[in-house]
């Protein structure tokens, strides 16, 4: 086993947390008594049915809605707002449409300290920063497009870019190859493979797409119903550097069944 | 501009003009239509050289309050716009109100703007002013109030303030929204200018026909029409060149989500 997660420190902890929007008796309880914990540098995955609580669950463990019971840290202290060490990108690459492909990358810099304190006087450097990380995802040449001259696939690339210029902690992908078609979504499994690899950034990707977890992560969650639960705990013992060859396996097919008929639902 | 764009946006609306004008000519000409009714095109024409003079002294004033009623406006109107679409609790509050003071009719008010102002070009301004500014604010409210969730998600978990959001998405997503409204705020600055003279002034187009009208010189009360619907294309073509400049953006990138 190419990742021994046991041997790495817990970056998120989360124990026993429950999460609702809204108060009193029209609460929403979105996620139940969910304990897990991600050390630094793991690729974790979470699935489970639609309106379970997976995109819930990201906003909680990013700051960005408190939780109502449990307890959760990020690097050992209590979230209590956003987590700064975080980068986010969602199915919609959410790009902004009257900035370039490269200026739309830069602007975490413009928002997060202590970059951009500096943004003005380093700016040739980070944007040079920003064309190297759009280089490592294929984009390089692409900098100066604005989003509406990019194809689907290419605005996913530009969206994760721009999710790690800042060289956040944790990267959090909500469904980000969803409204992709299979063969460029399997590009961007590779793509992202390799970005993480490289950067050894932990990840927490939520889909739907049961090969896409079992292919990128170390371990896979599978939640129930709403409100979310976590019912399985399954660490992916394929070796890495994975290949997408490896999807046609049979243990890979085997853990894919097995989280299959967890998840339940229609045959 | 190539020969076919220029053939459909300039030559096209210019003889569909000259069809239209020949027509009523040929009515006037053919029913023998007396002058004090409806006077024909070449009457118009005679009238709006032979009175050129107090024509054209009388456009600028109505032109003149009509910007700067719409210049006020659209300050006023973005700022209230930016107001409204920062806080909920602040668009709770405000909109009803604007929604009720939008729909009192201005000629109505004018009367109270003439006793408080007198007879003058302060009453046709702010008539202008409060006619116009509605539309502005309520796109510009709109614009901020389409920022998509999940981006705002992204930027908060970056630490990123309020005014961080509007300054870096809310606002130049709005803009489009803004520049939009500029064209409707510019035609009803316009009407409100327009009414006010009518109401009550003592210079502006309005006023000439309103006088015209009283001694029966119909041609003038024409030629006064012709002006303003020139001066309406004018003020309105101004303002879509300012939009599709400063919102190239938004057109083209209009099939981008
Ligand atoms: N802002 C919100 N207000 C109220 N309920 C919400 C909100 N966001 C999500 N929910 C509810 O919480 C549950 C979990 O949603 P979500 O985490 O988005 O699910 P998933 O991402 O797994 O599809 C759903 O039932 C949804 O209706
Ligand atoms: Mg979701």
């Amino acid at each position: 086993m190419a990742v021994g997660s046991t041997a790495l420190s817990a970056l998120v902890k989360l124990d026993r947390v429950s999460m609702a929007y809204g108060r009193g008796a029209t609460a929403v309880r979105a996620i139940e008594e969910v304990s897990l914990e991600i050390a630094h540098g793991e690729f974790i995955a979470v699935v489970g049915p639609s309106g379970c609580g997976k995109s819930s669950l990201m906003k909680l463990i990013s700051g960005l809605h408190p939780p109502l019971a449990g307890a959760l840290t990020v690097e050992g202290r209590p979230v209590r707002g956003p987590v700064k060490s975080v980068g986010m990108a969602f199915q919609n690459s959410n790009l902004l449409p009257w900035r370039s492909a490269l200026d739309n990358v830069l602007l975490p810099l413009e928002i997060v300290r202590p970059y951009r304190d500096e943004f003005r006087s380093n700016r040739k450097q980070y944007a040079q920063k920003a064309e190297e990380l759009l280089g490592s995802v294929g984009l390089a040449g692409f900098a100066k497009k604005f989003p509406w001259e990019l194809s689907g696939g290419m605005q996913q690339r530009a969206s994760i870019c721009r999710a790690l210029i800042h060289e956040p902690e944790i990267l959090m992908l909500d469904e980000p190859f969803g409204a992709l078609d299979a063969f460029t979504r399997e590009e961007l499994w590779c793509t992202l493979r390799d970005l993480q690899a490289a950067r050894k950034v932990t990840v927490m990707l939520v889909t739907h797409d049961l090969r896409e977890a079992v292919f990128l992560a170390d371990t896979v969650y599978v939640m129930s119903n709403r409100p979310g639960r976590i019912v399985k705990r399954c660490a992916v013992d394929i070796a890495r550097p994975r290949d997408l060859d490896v999807t046609y396996t049979q243990p890979f097919q085997d853990i894919v069944h097995e989280l299959r008929a967890l998840i339940g639902g229609r045959h | 501009m190539d020969r076919r764009e220029f053939a459909l946006t300039v030559i096209s609306p210019a003889a569909f003009t000259a069809v239209l004008f020949l027509l009523w000519e040929l009515v006037c000409k053919v029913f023998a239509v007396p002058l004090t009714i409806l006077p024909a095109p070449s009457d118009v024409f005679a009238a709006l050289w032979q009175y050129r003079a107090p024509i054209v002294d009388n456009a600028w004033v109505t032109l003149w309050t009509t910007v700067a009623g719409f210049l006020i406006a659209t300050v006023f109107g973005l700022a209230l716009g930016i107001a409204i679409g920062w806080h909920r609790a602040i668009y709770a509050g405000i909109y009803p109100v604007l929604v009720g003071f939008n729909s009192i009719p201005k000629v109505a008010v004018v009367p109270v703007l003439i006793l408080w102002f007198g007879i003058g070009e302060v009453p046709a301004v702010l008539t202008a002013f409060l006619i116009s500014f509605f539309p502005i604010a309520v796109n510009v409210a709109t614009g901020l109030a389409t920022t998509e969730p999940e981006l705002e998600d992204v930027l908060r978990a970056l630490g990123a303030s309020k005014l961080d959001i509007m300054k870096k998405v809310g606002i130049p997503r709005s803009l489009p929204y803004f520049f939009g409204s500029l064209k409707v705020a510019i035609t009803l600055a316009f009407v409100g200018a327009v009414v006010s003279e009518t109401v009550g002034a003592n210079k502006g187009l309005g006023k000439l026909m309103l006088d015209a009208q009283a001694s029966f010189q119909v041609p003038i009360v024409f030629a006064g029409l012709l002006v303003l619907a020139v001066l309406g294309i004018l003020l309105y073509a101004a303002t879509a060149i300012i939009e599709t400049r400063f919102t190239g953006w938004a057109f083209r990138g209009g099939a981008n989500r």
